[in-house]
């Protein structure tokens, strides 16, 4: 599935993230930007775990930013999801 | 012995920073907004973050959701994402009639069993902010046996009453002699609304003290910092502690005698003082003053 | 080589004549003697006083490949390391070792005279900013920023592992014949607890002042007998940057339920009785905590004897409620705790060694019942760091966190258990600062640990009304939330080496890839 919308979820609070996805060219994937103060730590993780989350959500092709302030699992799922319900919306 | 409700602290739900750390504070429950605190433009965003953090944080204490009244166009879709993580309780605001309790009740019942949990195990309370709510306080209480609290709501409350809040608080005496009523008539607890003005602690302990005395069970609170003010105010006195404990003490003995009559000094005891001291011995443990832990555990 | 902290220490490290592996916090005995400095004369009225800093220089013969001291009592607001340093490389001077007591990061400013080879080499207590950056680098110094605690400083110092050869030194007010003290003028600082070792040891002492007044100045902290040269500027440092108006009890609810638990830490440990010692550091958990310790003192009647420290008006507070007999002091950070150690006879000014230098005949550290301490990070065997950050940066500073330690009945070190997504409880802790050995009691929002070695501690504060549990707990329930973190991936390169305050390596810092 592809979006044809863009949809943007959180904040750029701390603990949060500013998740924004919209359309990507056919054939061209997940394309994620991550931006992130724990990308030593974390920021492999965080990619898998976004990516993962995208493609549960059946999209193929997509762009995703994602601007992270320390958020915890459970806050980027929550803001993914809502972001890609967000463009879905719209795509209507 | 009852679970205890002292200080249920209001969390704004769309605030993940606020929301994984909720549980430290100590509050007897936590209650996630995705009501007033929320914009109507991140509703979606809010029970989304609720639902998550309530799936995977593990919090020490009962965790609430206050939704979004189901008249709006928000509060059905509210409790279809968010009782699906299993909160302890849904606090409904702005109620006003049994049968807004009654509809929440099955759709609580419906998500019960298609997610395999206990029937019964989502309670409900429910929050008095107008005047024509109060007028059915009781049967809001006894609309479902899921209720568990009755609490007041006043900044809307005194709106609708068209007065403000002041220094005294007489403007909220009615609705407080009400509620206490209706919730002791139906067999739940009564919660106070909140204070607002965080830094005028002097304040916040004055009308503390003064709802304690009414009789109410707890307090909505919106800083982790009346916390602790608050459990000071509704800790028992070492004098309490021992008479209850005594009490309690008969009340065992009396049972493995199994004898109909409890007492302690030569004196009769009732059971409402059995009830009281259980009370007292709650608060004591859950501020560490007697050994047992508190009764969250 | 493992040291027995478990780090692997290379057996050579560049600009180190000799690997000493850490070996215990007491694993060590000192042997040889205390040094001292050039026997020198000053002949009846002879002058001391000279018109500039740059002829102070010239007077000290201070020459490329010397060492110079400086303390760090001016905090950020310190203008003198600043003026001589350039003075130093107006004159040609290089390859300095610059050995300051700590840096700040107002000491950004000496940037370019590292890059461009007038100080080659830095003995301090930590860095911060850009300085931290620049050290972590490892461009520009010929070895390895060693970082020593204030404790191991003065060891160093007296041992001659430190030989100062000038030691500038700060000076709020001396007279015209070098008595020197912190409490009086406009740059006053307070204590001047950490210049005293570097006064009495260095071969030459320049007295740099903004408040010149006749002999003879009273009180004395540092005496003439120990002042070579006297400059007077207009300024030695900046009010604002020195110190603080009193430091506010924090009001964040997460610093408040850490020092919440500290305090019931303290009360419950078994060490909260008549004639106890105190110390406490500067963190806001730490200042929370002085307010709910000062409660359960009079609410129990307790009367301490000493408080030690970076000294906080929170402290003065209950010096003067006379909750605490007195204060021994080797630094102040804000206004009450200068005007304190200048008006109240009760609170009394103490060197850097009589502080906490393990080699003496024993410093007030080994005095201490209790330490409230922060941390960066910790680790499951209670090690902690509070030099390098999240990413491997030097970003803090050792202080007297190792001293206080192991020198402290009761170890408490505080920090929240998330920063963000960083849990704090790690597997191990990137840099040791303070070995695990020395700490007693984690304290974080969500529960408090005690060191399995401390089971006396652990038996009393079952009493307690906290959440109590081990240190694998602590670190489950930050996992949980946050996922185990990676570590730091590192190079083999070595920027800075954590001397013990034994004089034995501890710990290294590597380069971060």
């Amino acid at each position: 599935m592809t979006i044809v919308g863009t949809g943007q979820a959180g904040t750029l609070e701390s603990s949060d993230i500013l998740v924004t996805v919209s359309p990507a060219e056919s054939g061209s994937g997940i394309i994620l930007q991550l931006t992130s103060p724990v990308i030593k730590q974390f920021g492999r993780h965080i990619e898998e775990f976004i990516t993962n989350l995208a493609r549960e959500q059946g999209l193929s092709d997509v762009t995703i930013h994602a601007n992270d302030r320390g958020a915890l699992d459970c806050t980027i799922e929550a803001r993914v999801l809502t972001a890609i319900a967000r463009s879905k919306v719209k795509a209507v | 012995m009852e679970k205890l409700r002292r200080a249920m602290m209001f969390v704004p739900g769309n605030n993940p920073g606020m929301l994984q750390n909720a549980g430290i504070y100590k509050a007897d429950t936590v209650i996630f907004d995705v009501e007033d605190s929320v914009l109507i433009s991140e509703k979606d965003a809010a029970r989304q973050l609720v639902h998550n953090v309530i799936k995977t944080v593990k919090y020490p204490c009962e965790v609430a959701v206050r939704i979004n009244h189901i008249t709006t166009p928000y509060g059905k879709e509210d409790l279809a994402v968010i009782l699906p993580a299993k909160p302890d309780l849904i606090r409904l605001p702005k109620a006003e009639t049994a049968e807004e309790i009654k509809i929440i009740d099955e759709i609580i019942s419906e998500a019960e069993e298609k997610n395999g949990f206990a029937h019964g195990s989502i309670k409900m309370m429910a929050a008095i902010e107008t005047a024509k709510g109060l007028m059915k306080a009781y049967e809001i209480c006894s609309a479902s046996p899921r209720m568990v609290a009755l609490a007041l709501g006043a900044e809307d409350f005194l709106a609708d009453l068209k007065t403000t809040r002041s220094s005294h608080g007489s403007e909220l005496f009615g609705a407080r002699s009400q509620i206490i009523l209706a919730a002791r008539a139906a067999g739940v607890q009564a919660i106070d609304t909140v204070f607002t003005n965080v830094n005028d602690e002097e304040a916040f302990i004055a009308e503390t003290t003064r709802i304690k005395e009414m009789g109410f069970d707890g307090k909505s609170v919106i800083n982790p910092r009346q916390i602790k003010m608050l459990y000071k105010i509704f800790a028992p006195t070492e004098k309490e502690i021992d008479l209850a404990e005594r009490v309690l003490a008969a009340y065992e003995e009396a049972k493995a005698k199994n004898s109909g009559v409890i007492a302690l000094n030569g004196k009769m005891i009732d059971v409402p003082v059995v009830t009281r001291a259980e009370r007292v011995i709650g608060y004591a443990r859950a501020l560490g003053l007697r050994k047992g832990g508190s009764t969250n555990d | 080589m493992i040291n027995k902290a478990g780090r692997d220490i290379p057996l050579v490290i560049p600009g180190f004549k000799e690997v000493k592996l850490y070996n215990g916090a007491f694993g060590t005995v000192p042997t040889g003697r205390v040094v001292g400095p050039k026997i020198t004369v000053n002949k009846p009225r002879s002058e001391k006083i000279v018109k500039s800093i740059d002829q102070a220089i010239e007077a000290t013969g201070l020459k490329s490949g010397m060492t110079i001291s400086f303390h760090h009592h001016f905090r950020n607001g310190d203008y003198v390391l600043n003026m001589v340093v350039e003075a130093i490389a107006r004159k040609g001077i290089k390859d300095i070792t610059l050995a300051a007591s700590s840096l700040t990061s107002t000491h950004d400013a000496i940037i370019p005279f590292i890059e461009q080879g007038v100080i080659t080499a830095i003995e301090t207590s930590g860095g911060r900013g850009k300085l931290g950056e620049l050290f972590t680098s490892g461009k520009y110094l010929k070895k390895p920023v060693l970082i020593r605690s204030h404790g191991g400083r003065a060891r160093a110092i007296e041992s001659g592992e430190l030989a100062i050869d000038v030691a500038f030194i700060g000076a709020p007010a001396c007279d015209t014949y070098g008595n020197i003290n912190g409490i009086e003028g406009k740059s006053a600082c307070g204590s001047m607890g950490y210049a005293m070792c570097d006064a009495t040891y260095a071969d030459q002492v320049v007295a740099i002042t903004d408040h010149l007044v006749p002999h003879p100045l009273f009180p004395i902290s540092i005496p003439q007998t120990n002042v070579d040269y006297i400059v007077e500027v207009d300024a030695i440092g900046d009010p604002k940057g020195i110190a603080s108006g009193a430091l506010r009890i924090s009001r964040d609810p997460k610093e408040l339920i850490i020092a919440e638990y500290a305090a019931s830490v303290i009360e419950y440990s078994g060490y909260f009785k008549n004639d106890y010692s105190l110390q406490l550091g500067s963190g806001g958990a730490s200042l929370a905590a002085a307010q709910f310790i000062k409660e359960k003192m009079i609410e129990q009647g307790i009367v301490g004897s000493f408080g030690v420290g970076g000294i906080t008006a929170p402290f003065i507070d209950m010096l003067e409620q006379g909750l605490f007999k007195t204060l021994f002091d080797v630094q102040d950070f804000d206004i009450p705790s200068i005007d304190s150690l200048r008006n109240n006879p009760n609170h009394l000014e103490m060197s850097a060694s009589y502080y906490a230098n393990p080699h003496n005949r024993g410093p007030i550290v080994n005095k201490l019942d209790v330490v409230i301490l922060s941390a960066t990070e910790v680790d499951v065997d209670f090690n902690v760091n509070v030099i390098t950050n999240s990413n491997g940066v030097i970003m803090g500073a050792s202080g007297g966190h190792c001293d206080t330690a192991a020198g402290a009945g009761l170890s408490i070190v505080v920090a929240p258990l998330l920063r963000g997504r960083l849990p704090m409880v790690l597997d191990r802790v990137h840099t040791i600062v303070t070995p695990g050995e020395t700490v007693d009691v984690i304290v974080t929002e969500r529960g408090v640990a005690v060191n399995p070695n401390r089971k006396d501690v652990l038996e009393n504060l079952k009493e307690a009304n906290i959440p109590l549990m081990s240190i694998e707990e602590l670190q489950h329930i930050a996992y949980n939330l946050t996922g185990k973190p990676e570590a730091i991936p590192v190079t083999d390169d070595i920027v800075g080496v954590v001397e013990y305050r034994d004089g034995t390596i501890l710990d290294v810092i590597r380069k971060p890839v």
